[in-house]
């Protein structure tokens, strides 16, 4: 299986093919259409990363040393840049995680729905990813 | 003379900046307006050849500055109408100005049991104030209801009306939904009642002509960057008899008489309640954009503004599933509104990247949001340099919104 950074240098070559930003976004929309989302039944607040403007709900889980995680957003933007979080991060062990380099999301050119003005909860996402690594790591 | 928007956007120098290689459209005027020249080159002016501390000095840059402050101060008063010139405060702002009468009346006038009554559609500023202050006290927040076009419920305001009433503090203009509030009528009510009223005037000041005497309100607060002026300054008004029977808020020096280790005597109104160096500077830039105002007339800024919002609101309905959030009979400058299939905070970043600003999310007003059980709305608010054009290509925009989501 590909390592984390393995993955975000793919996500960034695939970016690289984008002319201009609506065939961008238009992509970012279809990973969020995609994206299985978590069940309406567990979008708990315990789940809730609060945002001004848009909510995500995260979950992780720990299975045979590696970290998975599902996540879910009522924003379609958010949830497409959700679901590449995911597959670059989900699926690794916890220590691999927690020493990530996520600049990949700046080299795509999102960096902007990072910023604490947009405040669409992803900031606080990436952190409680991580957080959730560390948890698993220091449970080992 | 009716609004010519190229002369009037010839003052604005940042509406020519791009945005995404587009043109800028700037649609978020009820967080801040834009400048006009005049004012950057008043407060430009200032640093350059007046700037001196106030009230102080012998000399004369001192005297100087005092007197444009206190010039000032008599162009605030004369653009409300207030009855004397020391019922003007200058303040941080809006929020400032609620939260000195939220702490220094609560402090003297509200007492356990007691009752402060606020509406509906409050912006947090004047929610959060009056919550702190009646948790101090032990008193009650009480909240007047409003119906599902966004128009406060007068029968249940009436009734709101009780002996614990101490003060009403409603919103002029509501920021997300645009409605106008008959204040009027509420602090006549209020004073049939002997209960005191505070208008939260921050998204009326730009639009309409206020007269604080005509109103009769006992409070009046207003924002300079909301109405073209700089940020970082506004106005309490308050009536005379209220101002001298209420502690001071901050203090410092300027607001004092006479200190001594033992005891302090206050200064008279309105310095009582400009504790420090005030913000001299910003204070004449507002007076800058209230001459702006003038200039142009509150009359014809209403009739531009009025049209483009109706031209918008007519041009918007064509859009499929667009949900309106706000349609009360009277309301001014704002649309506030939502595709039923797609987040605002979806649509509000696709129209950054077509060069429009608009405000996307709750406007700092979650209670409305939850009232009307969304997430939050797109909200298009306009100013006096804004066109028809500008409307088309924002429908124009999410029009091409609705085919990436749709």
């Amino acid at each position: 299986m590909a390592t984390i950074r393995e993955k975000a240098q793919e996500v960034i070559e695939e970016f690289e093919l984008f002319d201009d930003w609506m065939d961008k976004y238009n992509y970012i929309i279809d990973l969020g259409k995609a994206l299985p989302g978590i069940d309406e039944n567990i979008k708990e607040d315990k789940y809730l990363i609060k945002g001004c403007q848009a909510q995500v709900w995260l979950v992780a889980e720990y299975n045979g040393g590696k970290v998975i995680y599902s996540a879910d957003s009522d924003a379609l933007i958010t949830r497409g840049i959700i679901a590449l979080l995911i597959r670059v991060l989900s699926g690794h062990a916890p220590e691999d995680i927690v020493e990530a380099d996520m600049s990949f999301i700046d080299r795509i050119g999102l960096k902007e729905h990072l910023s604490a003005t947009r405040s669409n909860g992803l900031l606080n996402m990436i952190k409680q990813m991580k957080l959730y690594a560390l948890a698993f790591q220091q449970k080992k | 003379m009716p609004i010519h928007t190229d002369t009037v956007r010839k003052k604005f120098p940042i509406l020519e900046t791009e945005v995404n290689g587009h043109p800028l459209i700037y649609f978020d005027n009820a967080a801040t307006t834009q400048k006009p020249d005049m004012v950057m080159d008043r407060l430009r002016t200032y640093y350059e050849r007046e700037n001196s501390n106030i009230h102080r000095g012998a000399h004369f840059l001192s005297q100087q500055a005092t007197e444009a402050y206190e010039a000032a101060r008599g162009t605030m008063q004369s653009f409300i109408n207030a009855k004397y010139p020391y019922e003007i405060i200058f303040t941080r702002g809006a929020t400032e100005s609620i939260n000195l009468v939220a702490h220094s009346f609560c402090n003297k006038f509200v007492k356990a049991g007691d009752e402060v009554l606020i509406s509906a559609m409050e912006h947090h500023s004047n929610i959060v104030p009056w919550q702190i202050a009646c948790k101090e006290k032990q008193a009650d927040l009480k909240v007047i209801p409003m119906n599902e076009k966004g128009e406060l419920r007068m029968s249940a305001f009436r009734d709101l009306l009780g002996a614990k009433t101490r003060l009403v503090a409603v919103t002029h203009v509501s920021n997300a939904l645009g409605t106008i509030n008959p204040v009027k009528e509420m602090i006549e009510l209020a004073h049939e009642k002997n209960i005191p009223v505070l208008i939260d005037g921050a998204q009326a000041t730009p639009h309409m002509t206020v007269d604080v005497q005509a109103l009769d309100c006992d409070f009046y607060c207003f924002s300079g960057h909301k109405m073209y002026g700089p940020m970082g300054v506004g106005v309490l008004y308050g009536k005379e008899v209220w101002l001298n029977q209420m502690p001071p808020y901050q203090s410092g020096g300027e607001m004092i008489k006479e200190v001594s280790f033992k005891k302090t005597t206050y200064n008279e109104l309105p310095f009582k309640f400009e504790a420090g160096t005030p913000n001299v500077a910003d204070v004449l830039g507002m007076e800058a954009a209230i001459k702006f105002i003038l200039e142009l007339g509150h009359t014809h800024i209403a009739a531009h503004e009025n049209d483009l919002l109706a031209y918008a609101i007519e041009k918007l309905k064509q859009l499929d599933n667009i949900r309106f959030i706000g349609t009360a009979g009277k309301r001014t400058s704002v649309v506030s509104f939502l595709f039923e299939d797609i987040h605002p905070y979806d649509t509000g970043i696709i129209l950054d990247k077509l060069g429009i600003a608009v405000r996307t999310g709750h406007h700092c007003a979650q209670p409305i949001m939850d009232f009307y059980r969304i997430p939050g709305t797109i909200r298009v608010s306009l100013a006096v340099y804004n066109t028809r054009r500008e409307i088309d290509l924002l429908v124009d925009a999410l029009a091409r919104v609705r085919e990436m989501f749709g």
